[in-house]
């Protein structure tokens, strides 16, 4: 251990000195952050609003009802009465007039509830709402879409419940029929939900993006201290470290450890840094440390066997480069790759960088155990690859 | 040191790479205090040859012995006694010659005092204390050589091995390495030399193995080798007087091979020119001549590589 001590000592100050391990294992993945920081945390912070108008033509029961229920939406919804059809969706086309003047009065979205619609309903005969969206208001138009289908799949539900209340054969006037509607919509919903997902299991962008940063780098950081074994044998001084009276074990243990100590300093810079300067919330100090002391661990495992494999330092640079960007695709480290779903989604969780993401993701809404299970993935990975690295470094290290 | 003086005993030694035998049956010893020459041309198997001595390479077979102790590739306690300096120049580019020196002196067991003494030694001996905190990729080809010898010196080894170190060196840089290794034989330390400067093995060495395909072809000091393939030295008399009556009486000397008149003198082949030289002239002299001249050509290192091979040094 005392000549792995001394291998890594020696590398360390050889690699602060390049100023690479520095520029690589901070400068970059700070910068990164901080960048990605402002170009996504205005996109994510900013507030949600819509201007709607409602043209209710019905006057009954259900087109009140309705008219209730937007009018009760939340102060990011502006909810206007007009009276015409026409009006209505003169307002949605200067809402998707991107030259439209801005004392020009304009909707995302129209309403409009035909005459007769509650009569409809309730007699059985069913109804239609009207929703026109403006095309340069997508998110606003799909709000109001899903809020009309909300309703509808609503009095569905309502529907059925009364109707399985009436008897066979008997026959309810509409008033009747209305008051059933209106008692059923007072049963409380048997079936909550509760978010937390997004409330309090996810990064904010801030977060994600220096992660995200910290994790994608922290490959490069690591690789300078596995891939020194090559560095050793170009420059010629592998000959002098077999020559001396060492075991040989140990100059695979001393390049290990220069890849740890890179990795953890790295990291926990960037933790703190992003944390006072960026305002980050990483979450947990314990959890946070168990996922970057095993995120560590799988990151030398899969650059040793890249170093150990490669001919030259030229052909492990490349190879660390190619590796270390599709895990980081495939991770999600540049966008969360859980919105993707599927295929890519299953994907990411041959990566460490999912895994770590994940563990954050995790540890936002729950205790330090909930890292448990990505921490054990990621020293997974870290004891398969660096197994593997460990029997081709033998080879390498005998001649 | 075992108990007959030999610090490295090498027997049999032999290595292959696929189908060419770079190393086969090569043994030889090297006693303290001497200096060994292993020379041959490029590719004769002289660095596979100490690559198996250092503990480097795998040997497919044979014995390396160092001070009586059997030495591997997995040996640890007995590589101490082993400074290994390697043909290209192995140091840390990006740390300076003490840093270098540091690294390799803890590495070899070094420590406290005694290491920044051994290091401040080393230094003034490879002539780099003045540039001793400089980053050694500033230095030139012969100072990186010079520290390339010093990180072998560092813990006083009882064998230094040193791989061709005066490739690529400039005349006053050589001249310097060797000066140091005169001096390191004289300290009594044994000293393994490959080269393949004929010059150089016949200043440093007391002994010399020729090596050509991987087989050591003949062994011996200087005028063994000479005297094995029949070598003589040859001196040159420019001379007047009665050439022929000399050339006649020095022929019957003892250890005149041959005595032969020329229109300006005569030349005469003997074992050691040396020892002859003051007979003859005092012969030459008897019969009358008169001696303006004398040139002394003794058969080198070259001509006996050339008479055992075929081919010459540099081929």
């Amino acid at each position: 251990m005392r000549t792995a001590l001394l291998i890594a000592r020696k590398d360390l100050s050889i690699r602060l000195r390049d100023k690479s391990a520095f520029i690589y294992g901070i400068i970059a993945p700070l910068g990164l952050a901080f960048i990605f920081s402002f170009v996504f945390n205005p996109i994510q912070n900013s507030t949600f609003s819509a201007e709607y108008v409602v043209v209710n033509q019905d006057g009954g029961p259900v087109g009140d009802q309705f008219v209730g229920v937007l009018e009760g939406l939340g102060d990011e919804y502006t909810i206007r009465e007009v009276d015409s059809v026409d009006d209505a969706k003169k307002q949605v086309e200067v809402g998707s007039d991107a030259f439209a003047g801005e004392d020009e009065v304009k909707a995302d979205a129209a309403f409009i509830i035909p005459a007769g619609f509650s009569e409809d309903l309730l007699s059985g005969d069913g109804g239609t709402i009207t929703v026109v969206g403006a095309a340069s208001s997508a998110l606003s138009a799909q709000v109001a879409f899903s809020i009309a289908d909300g309703f509808a799949s609503g009095y569905d539900a309502l529907n059925l419940a009364v109707s399985t209340a009436i008897p066979e054969g008997v026959e309810v006037d509409p008033q009747t029929r209305g008051m059933m509607f209106g008692e059923a919509a007072q049963v409380p919903a048997p079936l909550g939900l509760d978010d937390v997902s997004t409330a309090t299991k996810q990064l904010d962008a801030t977060t994600y993006m220096a992660a995200g940063m910290a994790v994608f780098f922290l490959f490069f950081t690591v690789s300078f201290g596995v891939s020194g074994l090559l560095e050793e044998r170009r420059i010629g001084t592998m000959d002098r470290l077999f020559a001396a009276p060492i075991n040989r074990n140990s100059i695979i243990m001393g390049k290990a450890l220069t890849s740890f100590v890179l990795g953890i300093v790295s990291m926990s810079v960037l933790v703190v840094a992003t944390s006072l300067l960026l305002d980050a919330s990483w979450g947990n100090p314990v959890g946070v440390a168990m996922l970057v002391v095993a995120a560590v661990f799988s990151a030398m495992g899969i650059l040793a066997i890249v170093a150990a494999t490669a001919k030259t330092q030229e052909q492990a640079g490349s190879f660390q480069a190619i590796i270390s960007l599709l895990l980081a695709f495939l991770g999600g480290t540049f966008f969360s790759i859980s919105q993707a779903g599927g295929l890519l989604e299953k994907l990411s969780l041959i990566t460490p960088h999912a895994w770590f993401l994940r563990g954050l993701g995790d540890l936002q809404g729950g205790e330090v155990s909930s890292v448990f299970p990505s921490v054990g993935a990621l020293l997974a990975f870290g004891l398969v690859t660096g197994g593997i690295a460990w029997v081709f470094l033998q080879k390498a290290v005998q001649r | 040191m075992n108990g007959d003086g030999l610090v490295l005993e090498c027997r049999d030694l032999r290595r292959a790479f696929g189908d060419l035998q770079a190393v086969d049956g090569v043994g030889f010893s090297i006693a303290e205090g001497e200096t060994y020459g292993l020379l041959g041309p490029n590719g004769a198997g002289k660095t596979t040859s100490i690559s198996m001595i250092c503990g480097l390479l795998e040997r497919d077979s044979g014995e390396v012995v160092i001070d009586g102790h059997p030495l591997t590739t997995k040996s640890v306690a007995e590589k101490r006694a082993v400074g290994y300096v390697p043909q290209d120049i192995a140091i840390y580019p990006d740390l300076s010659a003490k840093e270098n020196l540091n690294f390799f002196a803890r590495l070899y067991g070094l420590s406290g005092v005694e290491r920044k003494k051994r290091v401040d030694e080393v230094l003034e001996i490879i002539g780099l204390a003045d540039r001793a905190n400089d980053r050694s990729e500033d230095f030139s080809g012969g100072m990186k050589r010079r520290l390339n010898i010093g990180i072998g010196l560092l813990h006083s080894p009882h064998l230094l091995i040193l791989d061709e170190p005066t490739v690529g060196v400039d005349p006053q840089s050589r001249n310097a390495i060797l000066e140091s290794v005169e001096n390191l034989s004289t300290e009594g330390m044994a000293v393994l030399y490959t080269t393949h400067y004929m010059e150089e093995a016949e200043r440093l060495c007391n002994r010399v193995g020729i090596i050509d395909h991987g087989k050591i072809v003949a062994e011996g000091t200087r005028r063994e080798l000479i005297e094995l393939v029949g070598q003589r030295d040859r001196i040159r008399l420019r001379a007047t007087g009665n050439i022929e009556a000399a050339a006649q009486a020095t022929a019957s000397m003892p250890g005149v091979y041959e005595a032969a008149a020329r229109d300006d003198g005569l030349d005469v082949l003997v074992d050691n020119a040396a020892d002859a030289l003051t007979g003859i002239l005092g012969t030459v002299a008897a019969a009358g001549v008169s001696v303006s001249s004398v040139d002394v050509d003794e058969p080198n290192l070259e001509a006996v590589f050339l008479h055992l091979t075929g081919r010459a040094l540099r081929d």
